[in-house]
């Protein structure tokens, strides 16, 4: 995994609510046997419209996803931040976001930022007026705005540790081993 | 001894934690049951691969293929959708072998959606912690297990260590007073309360239902309301077991037997909250004044009841409207409907299936309708032909298929066209979640019948 230590970049807003994970990545894309290759399918009926945001060439290159209130809700679907990652997406930004796939998005190197309402709106505001180059540093779990303007998120600990670092949780409790073993042997 | 009480998940956490959390770590939780199927498992196999680690557990681990399997078959062979799906079936079957994991398999006896067969199995107890990479693994909480979904990273962490990382979550009561009327069913409660609450009302939090209508529900009932937990942001939902609980388990092939049964209702009569303890947020609900409820929107919590009229909206909900062809201040009663889906893991049991044939039998499907009922299971599938309920769907001129995920999802082929208005029994209303372009209402097996008789979106009551 790719250590996220800090990120700069403009955004591209999505303002919907309740952006599920079958409209991030429909269905029909899930009888795939491998992670990689999603990007392409990534908001892919939405996609088909070419005023959809993504189609736009000002939102290409951009690293940070903004979207309405729950974000990413309904099935448990790694896919969905497999294609956002591939698509090339490093953070998303909303006020509320589902809590499967930020457990997801944190092991695919996908940091999930929740501001308060003022940021996200401030943040969809400067997006519409073009000055929208924002700034997140994990390090003080921070997103700062061109103005100045700085809200604070929550990052669980672990978490946040793994992204700064680039590590696998997986290895963390493979260390667990022996304690493992003593749970088991008293059930 | 002077405990301090505790409510029935604080009980499900404790006895589960192999390493305390602490500001620099979650806790270690352990898991009991890891149920796998075919469209979150191959990328977790292939890490154990890649890391030439063993599977710990295989004896804790139980598979079964429900999503991209066909409910359609040839002369005895599956009709699959495309080539992908076969691979994606393949790949599963070559995994459990390679990895010693029981996989049931088409067609075979056990063989179901994943959260049909596991409780029907008797694989799903009280007390357990029970995982799989599927959101609706929530349904298992009407037993009193702590149940609920995963990715795929985590298949793999479960696979290798049978271990998750997890910090504590909140908990929310839904108290459900009194008890359902005529023609309301579990369905129309938990789409009522997620009405209530919210899409995102269960964000961060395990939810305990509890109250006098909860305890009459029956098992399959309990398991509808658990399963759309998920549709609340609630990663699981719980109820305290109870004897209609150990009534449904005893005997089941993987329920404890004789003597080791008796322990485990003693133990399991003690998971139910304390007296005095206390959840982080409680609401509560009268279920005497729901209705048959049906979404008009495109998330599980734009619900109305049947007899209401559709909303006023702002923002998203506007969107969703346009979606749904449908206008605020419209009634959903009297619009017409293309097909109708019996099934998927919130509505395909024995009890569901009942419900929908009373309804259609002696009754005819409405010209033009295509309705297709899935049972959950083989063993649901089973049940419902010795007493007949497949010839009651398909004398009233209703499609009757193989088990699986089916329609729901969409997968395997069996799908709603561009435009068409679906009456499902399922749990995901999202744009496009049956098919390219559909769209979906979601009602309880009793409402899903009733629309295919009339061919428009009714009131079931009226049929009773």
């Amino acid at each position: 995994m790719k250590p996220l230590v800090t990120l700069t970049s403009r955004v591209v807003v999505l303002p919907n609510d309740n952006v599920d994970t079958d409209q991030i990545i429909p269905a029909r894309f899930l009888t795939t046997t491998t992670r990689e290759g999603l990007g392409e399918h990534l908001f892919a009926d939405w996609r088909k419209d070419p005023s959809f945001v993504l189609n736009r060439p000002e939102t290409k290159g951009a690293q940070i996803l903004v979207a309405g209130n729950n974000f990413a809700c309904g099935s448990s679907r790694e896919h969905a931040p497999w294609a956002l990652v591939d698509f090339g997406f490093r953070a998303v930004v909303s006020t509320s976001i589902a809590d499967i796939f930020t457990n997801n998005a944190v092991k695919n190197g996908l940091l999930p930022v929740e501001v308060d309402e003022e940021t996200y709106t401030k943040i969809v505001a400067a997006a519409s007026a073009g000055n929208d180059e924002v700034v997140i540093d994990l390090k003080t779990q921070t997103l700062t705005l061109p103005d100045g303007h700085s809200g604070r998120f929550p990052v669980e600990g672990f978490a946040r540790h793994c992204l700064l670092e680039g590590i696998d949780q997986l290895d963390f409790i493979l260390r667990e081993d022996d304690a493992i073993a003593e749970f088991e042997s008293h059930r | 001894m002077n405990r301090t009480p505790r409510t029935l998940f604080d009980k499900l956490w404790d006895g589960h934690v192999v390493r305390p959390e602490s500001e620099h770590h979650p806790a270690v939780v352990y898991i009991d049951l890891h149920l796998v199927h075919e469209v979150t498992s191959p990328q977790a196999f292939d890490e154990l691969r890649r890391r030439g680690l063993k599977l710990r557990r295989p004896d804790l681990t139980v598979a079964t293929m429900d999503h991209s399997i066909p409910t359609l078959f040839d002369a005895g062979e599956p009709r699959y959708a495309d080539e992908q799906t076969r691979l994606q079936v393949d790949a599963l079957k070559r995994n459990c072998e390679a990895y010693g994991v029981r996989l049931y398999e088409m067609g075979e006896p056990g063989q179901g959606i994943v959260h049909v067969i596991g409780p029907e199995l008797g694989l799903t107890h009280p007390g357990k912690t029970i995982v799989c990479g599927d959101s609706h693994t929530s349904t298992h909480g009407a037993f009193g297990a702590w149940a609920f979904g995963i990715g795929t990273t985590e298949v793999g962490h479960v696979m290798a260590t049978q271990c998750l990382l997890q910090r504590k979550p909140k908990t929310l009561e839904v108290r459900i007073d009194k008890t359902l009327g005529l023609g309301v069913s579990a369905k129309d409660l938990i789409l009522a309360i997620i009405r209530q609450i919210g899409v995102d009302g269960g964000t961060g939090h395990v939810i305990e239902y509890t109250g006098e209508c909860i305890a009459s529900l029956s098992m399959d009932e309990r398991m509808t309301v658990c399963n759309m937990s998920i549709e609340a942001g609630a990663r699981a939902g719980l109820i305290a077991p109870d004897e209609t609980t150990f009534n449904y388990l005893e005997n089941r092939d993987h329920a404890p037997k004789g003597d080791a049964w008796e322990r485990a209702v003693s133990e399991w009569r003690t998971l139910r909250t304390d007296d005095g303890a206390s959840y982080d947020e409680s609401v509560s609900i009268d279920a005497s004044r729901i209705e048959p409820m049906v979404t008009y929107g495109t998330n599980p919590g734009m619900a109305i009841g049947i007899s209401e009229s559709i909303p006023m909206s702002g923002g998203s909900e506007r969107q969703a409207l346009q979606y749904m062809e449908m206008s605020e201040g419209d009634a959903m009663v009297g619009k017409a409907v293309d097909v109708v889906f019996i099934g998927s893991c919130t509505n395909a049991r024995l009890d569901d299936l009942r419900q929908a044939a009373s309804v259609l039998k002696g009754r005819k499907v409405a010209d033009g309708v295509r309705v297709l009922v899935v049972p959950g299971s083989q063993e649901v599938k089973r049940l419902a032909l010795a007493e007949g309920l497949d010839r009651v769907f398909l004398d009233a001129g209703a499609e009757w298929r193989e088990p699986g995920c089916s329609m729901c999802i969409g997968m395997n082929g069996d799908a709603v066209a561009s435009g068409q208005l679906a009456v499902s029994t399922s749990n995901r209303n999202f744009e496009g979640r049956q098919g390219k372009g559909s769209r979906t209402v979601l009602a309880s097996p009793l409402t899903a019948a009733a629309c295919a008789v009339s061919g428009k979106i009714s009131d079931v009551r009226s049929l009773m």
